[in-house]
């Protein structure tokens, strides 16, 4: 069967669920909503399992911040943990040495890393691929030595202790109350809408063009080099903030070993596992690479290597990631477009008009 | 003045000069093409217009604008868009988001105006999506609008691509190709495209193989053979050249010495 509107194959499931997810958006979102709200309530909701949840939707949040420049603008980095460590350092010493409230720390936070982005990212323009690899490998490893050798600021290995639970409108957030978790929620709800918003916008597209083809984005003029900064500022960003959620329901205190190549390494499987370029997936891959080491915890180590194998299972049969599929939904047109399409008589070119019975 | 005019451009690669001291114009509303064997320089002459190419030496003037050592991005603002003869559209982008792209330099709010989605990103944004359904649909590419590129015909490709470089409301158009891996009903309706693009005030510089096009197209030809410009005139007058014929049957013999 053909679409009036390209060669979707209305049969597909994936057309079906999509369409049925479309059609019942807001009851769904409103369920969804309700079930987060009560989410703390609920039985299983034990410390050790609102942990596992929080870190959930944490990494969700830093999968969506390598995305911007993995999944939109196509370059990789490896230095994520970087990033996530600085955001944590100074959200902390913020609260801690300058005695500054939770909000303006973790906003110091994004930005510093976001400043870290910039300069990382001046240098590196002309790298791709592997080299660029291997230089933001190498900024991991040197946010990972100044953390653990500036001890008169980062205190070294010892880590900073005795960090202090956010306050919002005097209520205090902790695991007990919930707090913490509807803070990590409501970041992450916001980063996953910002994300979207800017691939919607003339920013996302320029990033996605240089990933597609750099040289065809450089012909309709896009200034690239621009555009592959902004990514890594935006990305490092939202990475940087997420560090600050990580001080404060980290046990209140953090430790440079948090923030390794091994963190980096996770936060890029979220992207990849749950799929290059979407939100959805960000949500899919954190969810998955935390409950499967937790499901298969009766495994003992042997569970890292079923891990190894369906990561390489994954890259050779679904290198789009478990949710990186295309949508068969058609192209969102704003009422705005939709009534000037309309005015210039091009009605029947409107997504869900003039469509064949 | 002449609209584009380009005076003795030479570029080498190593050893081979593939362009050499091309010199050549093409004036307001004209479709003129250029035309050549296999690795004749044609694409590379593009790619010098463009400035993906440093000239080593020559001049290029457009609308009385210097052309050289402009970067690419410089030259498209000044109103010269293409297409390319391998394909290079965005293929996981949706056909109208290509065109869209195509917009981005006449796409005027900033990233946190993309980001909060405000009145002026919602206008501007509403704007370009009519403009480059009704620049897809003048190409009768109007029912792919919601396709992803990659997934489109060879054919289908091209004509996006053609959308493409409208969007960026060049005047004058580099086209590499068009009709490669098009039908004979497509190529013809390609022909009729390309003169419905000069009577709404295109200029177009048309690189092109199917000698069918070429000859119904265009107002004058300039043939290029090993980076020299072997012949130009009118239509009539190419397809009467001794020198260009010769430069084919060269071409197809060494091609057939080859296989
Ligand atoms: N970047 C480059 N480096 C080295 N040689 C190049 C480069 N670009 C083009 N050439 C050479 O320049 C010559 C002209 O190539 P060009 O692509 O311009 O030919 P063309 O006329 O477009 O041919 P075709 O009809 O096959 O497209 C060829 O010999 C090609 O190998
Ligand atoms: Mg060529």
């Amino acid at each position: 069967m053909k679409n009036r509107f390209g060669s979707v194959r209305e049969n597909g499931f994936l057309y079906v669920f999509e369409h049925f997810v479309d059609f019942f958006k807001w009851p769904l979102v409103a369920i969804l909503g309700a079930a987060l709200i009560c989410t703390p309530n609920f039985g299983f909701m034990t410390p050790a399992n609102t942990r596992i949840v929080i870190m959930i939707i944490l990494y969700a949040m830093l999968g969506m911040g390598l995305n911007v420049l993995i999944g939109y603008t196509g370059q990789v980095s490896l230095g994520h943990a970087g990033f996530y460590g600085i955001g944590a350092y100074v959200c902390a010493l913020a609260m801690t040495k300058l005695g500054w409230p939770f909000w303006p720390s973790l906003l110091a936070a994004g930005l510093f890393a976001a400043l870290v982005g910039l300069l990382l990212g001046l240098p590196t323009l002309r790298l791709s691929g592997t080299y660029l690899s291997i230089v933001t490998l190498g900024f991991c490893e040197i946010v990972q030595m100044i953390l653990k050798q500036w001890e008169s600021v980062t205190n070294g290995n010892y880590g900073i202790r005795n960090i202090p639970k956010p306050y919002l409108f005097g209520l205090k957030l902790d695991m007990k109350n919930g707090g913490l978790f509807y803070l990590a929620l409501a970041l992450c709800i916001l980063t996953g809408l910002a994300c979207l918003a800017i691939r919607n916008s003339k920013s996302g597209r320029a990033f996605m063009a240089i990933r597609d083809d750099e040289l065809a984005a450089t012909m309709m003029g896009i200034r690239t080099s621009r555009y592959k900064i902004l990514a890594f500022v935006i990305s490092a960003f939202i990475t940087g903030i997420g560090g600050g959620i990580y001080c404060v329901i980290a046990n209140s205190y953090i430790e440079p070993t948090s923030f390794v190549f091994n963190t980096s390494i996770l936060i890029l499987s979220v992207v990849i596992v749950g799929g290059l370029g979407t939100v959805r997936g960000m949500v899919f891959g954190s969810a998955l690479l935390w409950l499967f080491p937790q499901v298969f915890r009766f495994l003992n180590e042997w569970r890292f290597v079923i891990y190894g194998v369906l990561l390489v299972l994954m890259m050779q049969f679904r290198p789009q990631g478990a949710l990186g599929w295309q949508s068969t939904l058609p192209f969102r047109m704003s009422r705005a477009a939709r009534k000037r399409l309309k005015e210039r008589g091009l009605d029947a070119f409107i997504p869900g008009q003039g469509r064949e019975a | 003045m002449a609209f584009l005019k380009v005076e003795n451009i030479t570029i080498r690669f190593g050893g081979l000069t593939a362009v050499d001291s091309v010199s050549f114009h093409v004036d307001q509303g004209e479709i003129v093409s250029l035309v050549g064997p296999n690795g004749a320089g044609k694409t590379t002459v593009f790619n010098m217009l463009t400035g993906v190419y440093q000239v080593t030496e020559g001049d290029m003037e457009f609308m009385g604008q210097k052309l050289l050592d402009k970067t690419p991005q410089e030259i498209v603002k000044l109103d010269i868009s293409r297409t390319f003869q391998n394909l290079r559209l965005f293929p996981k982008l949706r056909v109208v988001e290509n065109v869209l792209v195509g917009m981005h330099i006449h796409t005027h709010y900033n990233f946190f105006q993309g980001l909060f989605h405000t009145p002026a990103y919602r206008r501007q944004e509403a704007e370009n999506i009519a403009k480059a359904v009704e620049i897809l649909d003048s190409i009768g590419m109007g029912k792919h609008i919601n396709d992803y590129a990659g997934s489109l015909p060879y054919g289908d490709q091209r004509k996006v691509e053609i959308a493409r470089a409208m969007a960026t409301d060049a005047k004058l158009l580099l086209l590499d190709e068009p009709a490669a891996g098009m039908n004979p009903a497509e190529s013809e309706t390609l022909l009729q495209f390309i003169r419905h693009l000069k009577s709404i005030g295109y200029t177009v510089l048309l690189i092109e193989h199917d000698m069918n096009v070429v000859m119904n197209v265009s107002d004058r030809i300039y043939v290029l053979d090993h980076g020299k410009l072997i012949a130009e005139g009118l239509p009539d007058e190419i397809a009467n050249n001794q020198a260009v014929i010769d430069a084919y049957l060269g071409g197809e013999r060494e091609k057939h010495a080859e296989d």
